[in-house]
């Protein structure tokens, strides 16, 4: 961020507030266009590993081998009637996707995509980034309440409770990383990551190998990662053949894509966070090697836990919304609270 | 202070949805998400299939037959054949009979794969969907080679059938025997013994065994209540006493008797079942012998009724003919295997959640053609 | 307590095996034809569009009497037994009806090949042409009767002729009747004439 508000100096503009405005309004942008971009690949990549998962080849006619195929469904969903349904609460009706969108949006100004290219590189950036993305429970129920469709209040409210639930264990895993390095610090745990056992870093110096509470904390966290961002086996408020969408079922057109764009990046935000505290951030796998950018090991890392979701999605059934609350808190809080105990004691004792 | 007051919500599963099987209403009460009531509406499909055949002769019933059930035609046919020929006394050459038994065992694999695809699409398993039609897609592949049809195939006629096996017939069925044996240990990791899916299908839906006698649920409903009942061994008709293979029956190993996770498991293991049937009916099929010669210029019945059960995949499919002695029968009734299985679902279905019930469904195996006719 | 333990060690083991098998079959080669720069070859007995030889016709109606849904409709003309126009089929057998018109409604037809096997001559056959869609639903009804003009007229003709003679000949029967008639009432006439004059 630093080195936006230079550049934006540079280009004349000299009153510090104004710089500072401008780059923050840049920075927005940008990461509206990464996001977009991100969900364009994102779907392309989800079709084409579901196709060969399923023994079968995904989209392959738009552009070479499909490439070509997500921006076809955005210019068919730009171009679809906006229907909003007679009884419908207007207001949060129309509001409802934007409020989902910005519990998610806001997560991005703390999230880290290289060394030094955060936004706002907070000493308590892990703490605002659980916080704040809390905010896409009130827009699901605001999208489940307005539609005036039963089917899409049971699924308004099953999501709410689903999200405000997994908050938990995300928060006591993640808390796992910030204890190895005693800082809420973003930057501050990958550092840590350098060095490890053996102190030979690389590989050896990521976080979920450390000791083997870590290890659970990482599996507690992509368990609970998938479930906020309502992915199957999680995915009971859109789930395709009970509620036919759930909470979204009366939206079409680009509202609809809106909810979409917010999944993607809700799972774009547990991969990294994934990345950033348990996988070594932008460290490189071998130890000592500074040729290539810490970006590139950031995202290539992401995108390795982000095809750990799309997986996880085409192999297991559904959960019951009964048996979801069941696995959150009967099994993956009292693990975490284990874990944070063991860390401790690892950390005393063994070192 | 005034009493709360809870009132049921009647929610529609309208004839379009993407979990009940074709098109079937249900209308459930519920109290929360608790299902308290279930009344399958039925008709959507209706095509009046017992007074056209009232209208045909007897060797034209069979496309229509065909139409009825239309996951598990063979089957169809083969009912409808027998019972006619019983009608008429016709003694069959012994490799007609070998061949419509390795046609019937091989569409009750295929039907038991689109059971088992479509349950696990239900509790949001996409992938075995994808796997389960892979191997449907050689068993067609096998019918087409013999009838030229795919899916409605006109073949076991009142008397034999409409063509020879082809040349190369065997070697291919063999390939597909033994590519499809180890598949079935696919489908038991990826699905049946998975967590998720126990926790969604064990114990859900239990059927006893008494209620499913006194609703007249038959097929793998039934055996999966533990009612060691199977039409092929207790009442043989055909060959099949000729056969070495087992009836499976639910169990508890996963869950208690007669819940989803028996009924679905009963279906994986009568695939493998029907596989060795199958294999020994190759074995065993004689060289020579004119599938056609037993068929009967003009059938014309003696006044007189018949009632002739088979087993169908989805259970016991009965064909009741009255004749008055011309070549067209004065009443075909067909008595449905699935419309008595769907009886059982306001039963078993309350009381459970309505994700439950979209599982209970599933794992009743409807098809609307035959309930509707 | 001991359940809590098997539910966690059974869902990481079950489901550690359900990753294992997707992932697999991402390395198999998918099955998928891309139709339609690809086609799967049908076998010979596939039962897809009906196609009907003209020439070999000899218009029994058994395929129009076989079929369960009526889909096919003929209309079939005698000619008179000296016509010898109408040719053989190719089984050798002398054509001795005219088929004027020939048309299956391929809207209804179910593709059940019921109509194939009574046919005597085999000229009635499904193919493998299974790409048939029309726009317009009249564009089903495939027409088998090319008959040529020459040859209804010619039958036509015979036809007429035919009855003409037919005509002829009724009418030389009725006028010959009608004399035999006259030529008894005369001599009926004639008998209590001549027993009047006695």
């Amino acid at each position: 961020m630093q080195g936006l508000i230079e550049l934006v100096q540079n280009l004349g503009v000299t009153a510090d507030w104004l710089a500072a405005t401008l780059a923050v309004i840049v920075y927005a942008v940008l990461v509206f266009l990464f996001l977009a971009l991100f969900a364009l690949f994102a779907v392309y990549l989800e079709r084409k590993v579901s196709g060969h998962i399923q023994d079968r080849l995904g989209p392959m006619r738009v552009g070479w081998h499909g490439i070509l195929q997500t921006i076809a469904d955005t210019v068919k969903l730009l171009t679809k009637e906006d229907i909003i349904p007679e009884n419908a609460d207007r207001p949060l009706f129309i509001l409802a996707p934007f409020v989902l969108f910005l519990g998610t949006y806001l997560v991005y100004a703390a999230l880290p995509f290289g060394p030094n290219a955060t936004a706002s590189n907070l000493n308590i950036g892990l703490f605002y980034i659980i916080a704040v993305s809390s905010l896409v429970v009130i827009g699901t129920i605001m999208a489940g309440y307005s539609s005036n469709n039963k089917w899409s209040l049971y699924g308004g409210m099953r999501s709410a409770a689903q999200i405000v639930s997994y908050e938990i264990p995300v928060g006591l895993s993640l808390l796992v990383g910030v204890m190895m390095a005693s800082s809420l610090n973003m930057s501050a745990i990958v550092i840590n990551q350098t060095t490890g056992i053996g102190g030979i870093g690389g590989f050896l110096g990521w976080n979920f190998i450390q000791n083997p509470f870590a290890f659970i904390a990482f599996v507690v966290y992509l368990v609970a990662g998938t479930a906020e961002a309502n992915r199957t086996p999680f995915d009971l408020p859109e789930s395709e053949s009970e509620l036919v969408a759930g909470a979204y079922t009366e939206y079409s057109g680009m509202r609809w894509a809106f909810f979409f764009l917010a999944e993607y990046a809700n799972m774009w935000i547990v991969a990294v966070l994934a990345t950033v505290v348990f996988l070594g951030g932008w460290n490189s796998p071998i130890p000592g090697e500074t040729f290539v950018p810490g970006w590139i090991w950031l995202f290539l890392k992401a995108l390795g836990v982000v095809f750990i979701q799309m997986w996880a999605r085409w192999t297991f059934p559904r959960l019951r919304v009964d048996q979801l609350m069941v696995t959150c808190w009967k099994y993956l809080t009292p693990i975490a609270f284990f874990n944070i105990l063991g860390v401790g004691f690892w950390m005393i004792f063994i070192g | 202070m005034p009493d709360i007051r809870t009132e049921e919500m009647v929610i529609n599963m309208g004839p379009q949805h993407p979990s009940t099987h074709g098109v079937l209403r249900l209308k459930l009460r519920t109290d929360g998400e608790i299902v308290t009531h279930i009344d399958p509406v039925l008709g959507y499909l209706h095509r009046c299939f017992e007074k056209h055949a009232e209208n045909l002769e007897y060797p034209q019933v069979v496309p229509f037959v065909d139409r009825c059930d239309y996951l598990a035609s063979m089957n169809n046919d083969h009912g409808y054949a027998m019972a006619v020929e019983k009608f008429l006394g016709i003694e069959l050459p012994e490799r007609v009979e070998y061949i419509r038994v390795i046609f019937a065992e091989l569409q009750r694999i295929a039907s038991h794969l689109v059971a088992l695809g479509t349950f696990g699409l239900d509790v949001g398993a996409f992938t075995p969907f994808l796997y389960c039609f892979r191997e449907r897609e050689m068993i067609l592949d096998l019918f087409e080679m013999t009838c030229g049809a795919r899916l409605l195939y006109n073949y076991i006629w009142v008397g034999g059938l409409s063509h020879d096996i082809p040349e190369g017939f065997v070697e291919k069925a063999y390939e597909f025997l033994d590519h499809f044996e180890p598949k079935i240990k696919e489908y038991n990791d990826l699905l049946s013994y998975n967590k998720i899916f126990i926790e969604r299908t064990a114990d859900v839906g239990t059927l006893p065994a008494d209620v499913a006698i006194s609703y007249g649920a038959t097929g793998p409903v039934l055996r999966a209540s533990g009612v060691d009942w199977d039409l092929r061994r207790d009442e043989p008709y055909s060959i099949y006493d000729r056969f070495d293979w087992d009836v499976v029956v639910g169990n508890d190993d996963v869950g208690s008797v007669g819940d989803c996770w028996n009924r679905y498991y009963v279906r994986v293991a009568e695939m493998e079942e029907s596989a060795k049937i199958v294999r020994q009916a190759l074995d065993q099929l004689p060289v020579d012998g004119d599938v056609k010669e037993a068929i009967p210029r003009k059938i014309r019945p003696d006044k007189g009724d018949l009632y002739f059960r088979s087993e169908n995949p989805r259970g016991e499919l009965g064909f009741y003919l009255v004749s008055d002695g011309s070549p067209k029968p004065m009443r075909v009734k067909m008595r449905s295997p699935a419309l008595a299985n769907l009886g059982v679902i306001d039963e078993i279905g309350s009381g459970w959640l309505i994700a439950d019930v979209v599982a209970i469904l599933g794992s009743l195996d409807i098809v609307l053609g035959e309930i509707d006719r | 307590m001991i359940k809590y333990f098997t539910n966690i060690k059974e869902a990481i083991v079950s489901n550690a095996i359900g990753f294992g098998v997707t992932f697999r079959h991402l390395f198999k080669p998918s099955v998928t034809l891309q139709y339609p720069d690809e086609k799967w070859n049908l076998p010979e007995r596939s039962r897809m569009r009906l196609h009907m030889d003209w020439e070999d016709c000899i218009g029994c109606q058994k395929c129009a009497r076989a079929c369960p849904v009526d889909c096919i409709h003929m209309t079939v003309t005698k000619v008179p037994r000296d016509f010898d126009e109408l040719g053989k089929t190719k089984n050798d057998t002398q054509k001795r009806l005219l088929v004027e018109d020939f048309y299956i409604d391929l809207s209804e037809c179910m593709y059940c090949s019921l109509c194939v096997y009574p046919c005597p001559e085999d000229c009635l056959y499904m193919t493998r042409e299974y790409e048939f869609s029309v726009y317009e639903r009249d564009d089903l009804i495939a027409d088998f009767a090319p008959v040529p003009e020459q040859l209804m007229k010619n039958a036509y003709e015979a036809i007429e002729e035919e009855q003409r003679q037919k005509e002829e000949a009724r009418r030389k029967k009725k006028e010959a009747a009608a004399k035999k008639a006259a030529a008894e009432q005369a001599k009926a006439k004639e008998e209590p004439d001549s027993k009047d004059e006695e």
